[in-house]
């Protein structure tokens, strides 16, 4: 039988990082940005559908899209996905065990898991934030 | 199917989703960049492009993956979200059961969208 607790906090559960620190911040965004990638995702397979009347159904469909509000949707989707791809390497990393480094003996000074992972956690924000920067320069700076 | 063992699905169908949806994000979004390396064909959702892509075996058979990993890992993602809300076992089973539902309609419809346009014109 499956063991089940009583989530008492609800969607602040989901939310809420409390004083778990900043991965468990990371955790809750990883979920934010998979349910807003999951919605545009959804949407995708129908706009892409379009492809099936033919190149005149697909050029009208991408001419009513092409709107800034949709460009700034489809920027606010790509920053979502570098966040949820490289956090998600991340926690592949910590679910294998790799990149944390081994238990020990416990001796002073001393050292805990989260603390650990701390420089696993700075090297994928870092790593999102700049494949965030090019793309947004990619978007609205650079032209072809 | 065991939790463990979706949850195995989960991580592997995140593995396939970063090899793919990497090369899709880089033609679509990193478009420019690409183009001024030399790599691009210039603008991916013309018309032209979308077309001469999607008529490749190769980019048929990755759609056609990606589409499945990505469903099976969001829907899987989200269905959990779900039931950490401690719903009563009956909507958990009506969740998990949506959740199925959907995902084999949209495979199905996306399948059939990227098979039909690969043999468009052929």
């Amino acid at each position: 039988m499956r063991y089940r607790r009583k989530n008492q906090l609800g969607l602040w559960g989901w939310l809420g990082g409390g004083r778990w620190g900043p991965e468990r911040y990371a955790y809750a965004l990883h979920r934010l940005t998979g349910l807003g990638i999951l919605a545009y995702f959804i949407m995708h397979i129908f706009v892409t559908g379009s492809r099936v009347g033919g190149p005149e159904r697909w050029e009208s469909t991408m001419a009513s899209l092409s709107t800034p509000f949709f460009k700034a949707g489809e920027f606010l989707v790509f920053l979502a996905f570098s966040y949820h791809a490289i956090n998600g390497v991340r926690l592949i990393f910590v679910e294998l065990g790799t990149l944390i480094g081994k238990p020990g003996i416990l001796s002073y000074p001393f050292s805990y898991s989260a603390l650990r992972q701390r420089p696993l956690l700075i090297a994928a924000m870092v790593a999102a934030t700049m494949l965030m920067i090019v793309g947004g320069a990619d978007f609205y700076f650079l032209t072809k | 199917m065991r939790e463990s063992k979706l949850w195995f699905w989960h991580i592997l169908s995140a593995v396939v989703i970063l090899v793919f949806l990497g090369i899709h994000m880089g033609i679509m979004h990193l478009d420019a960049i690409l183009w001024a390396l030399g790599i691009g064909s210039g603008d991916p959702v013309r018309s032209a492009d979308v077309f001469r892509r999607s008529r490749q075996l190769f980019f048929m058979v990755t759609y056609v993956i990606l589409l499945g990993s990505a469903l099976f890992h969001g829907l899987y993602g989200f269905r959990s979200m779900l039931w950490e809300l401690s719903l009563p076992r009956a909507v958990e089973k009506a969740v998990g059961g949506a959740c199925a539902l959907a995902g084999f309609a949209l495979f199905i419809y996306g399948s059939y969208v990227a098979v039909a346009v690969f043999r468009m014109g052929r």
